[in-house]
């Protein structure tokens, strides 16, 4: 075969989604961030929503998620994207509105916007990077930190009679009436990364039929803030991490 | 041509429910708290969106709800949210975000008396932190000073208007008087809430998805990492504020023009010296009041030629001296500068300003 060959539609068996653009990205190498907003860039594609997307970056690593995505964004304050994407939702009902946020994010500074966005049922989808650190500030401790997790805040690693225990807001998710679809992923390889975009499709389409609101948890990686090669923190992640935050759906109402 | 319906006997709080329905308003999102809480209850009652579309939500926290509003705003919609001091403390930073990222939107202070949890009484305290951004950055906003129920109304649309030319937040920073008064009220006709293909046309910045195939992606956002750029950004606020500063200054004044001495004050202070002066001129002292209608910007220039043309100014608010720093900058030390406040929810009375204005004579 020739490359001419090789490269025709035909084969084509990957590509970068369209809504991809080609700005350089500032994520660490082996950060799920990336992997999480193809996914995200794959779905609004396929479901056409291109011209009808509000996405709800926050602060944290994914402050810079509308360098990347061409749709149309708001850079929330941090915690308040889930009061950013209420808004928008309830003033353009027929919009796709989802929200990309960190734990110290979504589950610390902002967890008030979160619960209530969540349980007055907002049409609005909530995706929920995981990785058990503050990426963006240096790698301090974040409301999920694991026990004995070492952080530059706990450097002796996470006591539980000094910083309390990690926490499971996605748990807390699933109790609350407004919530129709709360389900917990991971992107670390081919098979949790296809598991993870049809979550992220359920979701928005939940939250275009008015099922109420959505929350993805994906538990993610940081190579940087944890120390570890992407390979290791792969490893790590599934060792640790996957025991205290179990994979799979917590609610799917119907 | 009004009818009946549109004249109607209302508290200040319930007027500016009823204007923002009138006046097209997109979205209310607001927490409650005294003395203001009957926006919310009044538009909860009116039920809007069942006819205007105007959508109402009480939200978790004040933080939420400029956090709301940033969000509506940043769509291209016609928001606002009102509160009271110690909710507007913690919307600082909601605010902050609006004016770095060029959001419209409206805020309604009815203020109340602090510091903290303060009092539930009448208070303009908040002038400082008003008219000076009150969160992180170089930014202002616009500050409409009403002194009546009609002004309460009319304001909501003015608010809407200005930020929106100038894509800014606006302020009504009202009081615990202005709020809970009754006054007879002419209503603002019905204007219809802006189409989608409107909001497109007037609104191009606006992130919503309208034309995005055409225009490009685009993001509301206070954030640039590139100090070259940020400064250039930083500079064109400034270029901006300079702009409404020279166009959109707003004031009323009454018997000024054989003025001796001259009281500044806004909102219901304003009201109660208009008392003041009347009094004064039944006794034959020429004394005029000036009342900025916009706080920020500050009428400047006027002030800088009254203070050619009289003996002393007296400087009335409900504060411990606020505004009096505006008018003492124009001023520049030409003449006696003098200021008259009442704290912890207490309202001056007439005969009290009458007394300040004597120990003001008494000085030059
Ligand atoms: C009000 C406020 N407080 C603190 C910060 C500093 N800050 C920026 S990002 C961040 C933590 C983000 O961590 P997380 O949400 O877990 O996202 P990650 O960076 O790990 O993706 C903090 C504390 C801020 N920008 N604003």
């Amino acid at each position: 075969m020739t490359n001419k060959e090789i490269i025709s539609s035909e084969n084509l068996v990957y590509a970068k989604p369209e809504l991809m653009n080609d700005n350089t990205m500032h994520y660490c190498p082996g950060c799920s961030h990336g992997v999480v907003h193809k996914l995200v860039a794959e779905v609004i594609a396929e479901m056409e929503m291109t011209e009808k997307t509000i996405g709800i970056s926050p602060v944290g690593c994914a402050v810079f998620a509308y360098k990347y995505i061409d749709i149309d964004w708001q850079e929330a304050a941090h915690g308040r994207a889930p009061a950013l994407a209420t808004a928008c939702k309830r003033l353009w009902p027929d919009r796709l509105v989802f929200t990309y946020q960190g734990d110290g994010d979504l589950a610390c500074i902002g967890t008030g916007e979160t619960i209530h966005a969540l349980n007055r049922g907002e049409n609005i989808t909530m995706i929920f990077i995981n990785n058990a650190i503050y990426g963006m500030t240096g790698g301090q401790m974040a409301p999920t930190t694991l026990i004995g997790q070492k952080t530059a805040t706990c450097p002796y690693g996470r006591d539980v009679h000094l910083h309390g225990y990690p926490l499971k807001i996605t748990e807390i998710a699933a109790m609350l009436d407004g919530t129709a679809y709360v389900t917990r992923q991971s992107v670390q390889n081919v098979a949790a990364i296809k598991k993870a975009k049809k979550a992220i499709r359920h979701a928005f389409e939940n939250s275009m039929q008015g099922k109420g609101s959505n929350l993805i948890e994906i538990v993610s990686t940081c190579s940087s803030g944890w120390k570890l090669s992407p390979e290791k923190a792969n490893k790590w992640m599934e060792e640790n991490m996957f025991a205290y935050y179990p994979m799979g759906d917590l609610k799917d109402v119907k | 041509m009004t009818n009946e319906n549109d004249i109607l006997l209302l508290k200040g709080n319930e007027a500016i429910a009823h204007a923002a329905i009138r006046c097209g308003c997109d979205g209310y999102f607001g927490y409650p708290i005294t003395p203001q809480s009957e926006v919310l209850e009044t538009l909860a009652e009116l039920k809007p969106w069942e006819t205007t579309g105007m959508v109402v939500v009480q939200a978790e926290s004040e933080v939420a709800s400029i956090n709301m509003l940033y969000g509506g705003g940043g769509t291209g919609k016609k928001v606002m949210t009102s509160s009271s001091s110690p909710g507007v403390a913690l919307m600082q930073e909601g605010i902050a975000y609006m004016a770095g990222a060029e959001v419209p939107g409206l805020i309604v202070n009815v203020q109340r008396g602090g510091p903290g949890l303060g009092t539930i009484q009448p208070s303009q305290s908040d002038y400082n932190q008003a008219t000076r951004g009150g969160g992180n950055g170089d930014y202002n906003i616009i500050v409409l000073a009403p002194n009546s129920v009609q002004e309460m109304a009319d304001f909501v649309d003015l608010s809407f208007e200005l930020a929106f030319k100038y894509r800014i937040p606006a302020m009504i920073l009202s009081d615990g008087v202005i709020g809970q008064m009754m006054e007879k009220v002419v209503l603002p006709p019905y204007k219809p809430r802006r189409t989608e293909e409107e909001i497109g046309r007037d609104c191009p910045w606006a992130s919503n998805g309208i034309g995005l195939k055409k225009r490009g992606s685009q993001c509301i956002t206070s954030l640039e990492l590139d100090p070259a750029i940020m400064e250039k950004r930083n500079l064109h606020l400034q270029e901006k504020y300079r702009q409404i500063q020279e166009n959109e200054v707003r004031y009323q004044t009454s018997q000024t023009e054989d003025a001796e001495y001259l009281i500044v004050a806004f909102g219901s202070a304003a009201r109660i010296s208009q008392k003041a002066i009347e009094i004064a001129r039944a006794r034959g002292e020429k004394v005029g009041l000036f009342r900025p209608i916009t706080l920020w910007p500050f009428p400047q220039k006027e002030i800088r030629e009254y203070a050619e043309r009289v003996k002393g100014i007296l400087v009335v608010e409900i504060n411990a001296g606020q505004m009096v720093y505006d008018v003492k900058y124009c001023v520049e030390g030409k003449i006696p500068v003098r200021q008259f406040g009442r704290l912890g929810g207490i309202v001056p009375d007439p005969d009290e300003i009458l007394n300040a204005l004597d120990e003001l004579k008494k000085q030059s």
